[in-house]
């Protein structure tokens, strides 16, 4: 090919730009502005609010380690804990038959969207709206939260649930079926093996997250450290809220590493 | 899993493998028994909770419809905002912290494990909590909640992001590295192309969760919707909480079902 | 074998002295490889599986760094180089690999582009704003390659012919002193395989670049190479013109040795 051929008439298109990304980025930046505007969130209130903050954090330091307030301080975690625990076991049983119930491959339409629906309002309402709501039913304490967190936990498990028997391998399902088993061996033998191993994982990620969500619905009243943390913050006894904090942070990191480890055990 | 795979499956197990299993089980056992052994629940609250539950909900219907254009669109708006704000603020802190996180980008161990500290401090403090801790330091309003739903978002975003990063395939690397580029080039050419997609999937999946987050930041005074209930509850204006809860709810479902739309196209 | 420096083309050439690398300590992968290469003409470098041919080349461009020995470009070092030393020698070498390497979300001009990374400043790179020279030179690479059309395509709509041809134009975008290519075609189907040989022998030669290829396909190495290095255990064990090429020396580089790493 001879270099004059080569050469276009017109330059040719080497790095097109899209012009789609570009107006979606100037519309994010645009509203950006908009948005910072509407809430009066000016310069002026940030630098303020750093000063504050450096006051706020010299209240803070050095965490507060006196033996009363660390007795308040265990107390409180362990009522968490069994908050935690109790919600994971209870909300994991029931969330067994709800995924059951939700998945489209087992069930009729009916029976599953029904279930559907009802896993779809435990999710929608934050732990802590769903704890209220019971605090004012069953009086302030842990049943309240422990209730919060099995509505939270269902939501959750059934729905990661009814997804993974949803993608399970039907042939064996079918294997079963045909030896003329019952709807209940078909579920024993041809179901649950294959989804066992995941529904354990998702028990252990769950039980992690109301390990988190038990330390905070004992702000609105629903027992636990969450609730330590709230009286300590408005008592303005900012030095022994660090320590619930890092306290906090400690117990979650143990839990997730535990977690995890549960979940290699079970692969 | 197919028969066969059963099979394999139980030679897999060493005996340490078992064991652990085991030692899982009972310990599960142990720590349902002594939770609710010792968890302070009052039997005949437990009883009365479905009654009461109900009731609570009898009281909530029909809803207060009048409510809504008073004071719950206005909310509803500055809670999509705090929510959105929040967001963007946190991908951009999270972005250098999970590059420090990724181990194929810093070699470092010491900055690695800084960074994994940072994000997990954050993840592991509710953004209930951090709202808290931002209204002592900014006051009562939404500035106050963006930045708590941002300090909560990084440990989310970063630890996802510094997953993906550390997925991706090291043979374009390798290549781009070979034709002398500099290591800002690698990132922007090598690993940004690859990671992008996860990006947006990570971003937009914690944009739905902060939508149902922000819901709640009004309780402690951080701005949107929950200012509203929180007023609404402490009235006892059952008909308005009940309109709150309906909006959250409808509010939820659509930004869940806008994100996975888009989600599914990107991926 | 004469020792490397004193031969007639060492000026000028690649010369390696004593190369070794172990990556496990006391289990060497090549040991004490003495090469000279001149500044023009195609290479082959033949052996088994896990004989270091990959390695060998891999310390050229110090993608692995050698636990001994030494390397020689033109008179400058090469081992032992770090930071904006490295980046600039290996600006100077282009590379195509075995499975291809391209950045599969960019299109196809990016991805030749990014060959231009070595010399061009990160700000530019990230809002693609490459000098014309460089768009120009890639244009005429896409040209010489056949994939002038699929310029704004992305790379991962390519078949793995094409997508070894756009790495082939990537190398020699970077306008190389020398060409390594690792494995190129162990991916890629017996037909594509000698298009693809053909093709980096006709593009390097064009531009007077010296080519290193590691090949395991010998008659690919004796069609296209005018020296055929072979490899055996870490060691070469061969090193002439590929018409003297023998069954008992390729017997030697691949016949009865162990075949693991």
């Amino acid at each position: 090919m001879s270099e004059a051929a080569q050469v276009p008439t017109a330059p040719r298109a080497a790095l097109p730009a899209s012009w789609l990304r570009r107006a979606g980025f100037i519309a994010l930046g645009l509203y950006t502005l908009y948005a910072f505007s509407t809430l009066e969130i000016t310069f002026d209130r940030f630098v303020r609010g750093l000063d504050q903050g450096a006051k706020f954090l010299a209240r803070m330091w050095p965490p507060n380690v006196e033996p009363s307030k660390l007795a308040l301080l265990s107390q409180g975690m362990i009522e968490s804990i069994q908050i935690a625990v109790l919600a994971t076991f209870v909300g994991v049983l029931l969330s067994l038959p709800l995924g059951l119930l939700a998945a489209r491959n087992l069930v009729p339409a009916a029976v599953s969207w029904t279930a559907r629906g009802i896993i779809a309002l435990c999710r929608s309402f934050h732990p802590v709206i769903v704890a209220i709501l019971f605090v004012k039913a069953v009086g302030f304490g842990a049943l309240a939260g422990i209730l919060a967190l099995i509505v939270a936990s269902m939501g959750f498990v059934s729905k990661l649930f009814a997804e993974a028997i949803e993608e399970m391998n039907l042939k064996q399902v079918e294997a079963v079926r045909a030896t003329g088993a019952t709807f209940w061996g078909v579920l024993f033998i041809g179901v649950l093996p294959q989804v066992i191993a995941r529904f354990v994982g998702f028990a252990a990620y769950q039980l992690d997250s109301n390990l988190r969500n038990s330390t905070m619905v004992g702000i609105v009243g629903g027992g636990g450290i969450g609730a330590t943390l709230f009286t300590a913050y408005q008592r303005f006894d900012y030095d022994f809220v660090l320590t619930i904090l890092i306290v906090i942070i400690a117990v979650i990191m143990v839990s997730e590493i535990a977690s995890a480890w549960l979940r290699r055990v079970f692969q | 899993m197919s028969t066969p795979s059963i099979r394999r499956e139980w030679q897999r197990f060493t005996l340490a493998e078992q064991l652990g299993r085991y030692a899982v089980y009972l310990f599960t056992v142990v720590a349902v028994v002594w939770a609710a052994r010792y968890v302070e629940i009052i039997p005949e609250f437990l009883a009365d909770a479905p009654a009461q539950t109900l009731d609570l909900f009898r009281r909530m219907w029909p809803f207060d419809w009048g409510h809504y254009a008073k004071s719950v669109h206005g909310a509803l708006i500055e809670t999509f905002h705090i929510a959105t704000l929040g967001t963007l603020l946190a991908i951009l802190m999270a972005v250098p912290v999970a590059l420090l996180a990724a181990r194929n980008i810093t070699a470092s161990r010491p900055l690695n494990l800084l960074a994994t500290l940072i994000l997990v401090s954050s993840r592991s403090v509710n953004s209930l909590v951090w709202a808290l801790l931002f209204v002592a330091v900014f006051g009562p309003g939404a500035l106050a909640g963006v930045l708590a739903i941002a300090f909560r978002s990084i440990g989310f975003v970063g630890k996802l992001l510094a997953e993906a990063i550390e997925e991706a395939r090291p043979g374009p690397i390798e290549a781009l590295t070979a034709t002398g580029a500099p290591f800002a080039s690698v990132i922007t050419k090598g690993y940004w192309p690859e990671v992008e997609p996860s990006f947006w999937g990570i971003a937009l999946f914690r944009w739905d969760i902060n939508i149902r987050e922000s819901a709640v930041l009004g309780l402690v005074g951080a701005g949107g919707i929950g200012v509203a209930l929180d007023a609404a509850l402490n009235n006892l204006y059952w008909d308005q909480v009940g309109l709150i809860l309906a909006v959250i709810f409808v509010v939820v479902i659509a930004t869940e079902i806008v994100s996975t739309a888009i989600r599914k196209r990107i991926l | 074998m004469t020792s490397a420096a004193d031969s007639p083309d060492a000026r000028g050439a690649l010369v390696l002295s004593k190369l070794s690398k172990a990556y496990v300590a006391g289990k060497p992968v090549i040991t004490d490889i003495d090469l000279a290469f001149s500044a023009r003409g195609i290479t082959a470098i033949i052996g088994p599986s896990g004989t270091g041919k990959s390695t060998l080349i891999r310390c050229i461009n110090g993608l692995v760094t050698p636990t001994s020995g030494e390397i020689l470009f033109k008179g400058a070092r090469l081992t032992g180089l770090t930071g904006q030393a490295l980046r600039a020698a290996r600006r100077r070498i282009g590379m195509v690999h075995q499975e291809y390497n391209l950045v599969e979300r960019l299109s196809v001009m990016e991805n030749v582009l990014s060959g231009r990374l070595g010399y061009v400043p990160a700000w530019r790179a990230w809002l693609r704003k490459f000098p014309q020279s460089d768009i120009d030179r890639a244009f005429e690479l896409l040209d010489a390659i056949g994939l002038a059309d699929f310029a704004t395509r992305r790379a991962d709509q390519l078949s793995g012919g094409q997508r070894q041809r756009v790495g082939i134009a990537r190398a020699l975008v970077q306008e190389p002193e020398l060409l390594l290519a690792d494995e190129p075609t162990s991916s890629l189907d017996p037909k594509t395989s000698v298009e693809i040989v053909e093709l980096i022998g006709r593009l390097a030669g064009a531009r007077d670049i010296p080519v290193i290829i590691n090949i395991h396909n010998v008659e690919l190495a004796r069609r296209f190479a005018t020296r055929i290095i072979g490899m055996a255990q870490g060691r070469v064990v061969f090193d002439g013109r590929a018409a003297d090429l023998r069954d008992r020396h390729l017997a030697e580089i691949y016949g009865g040795e162990s075949w693991i790493e």
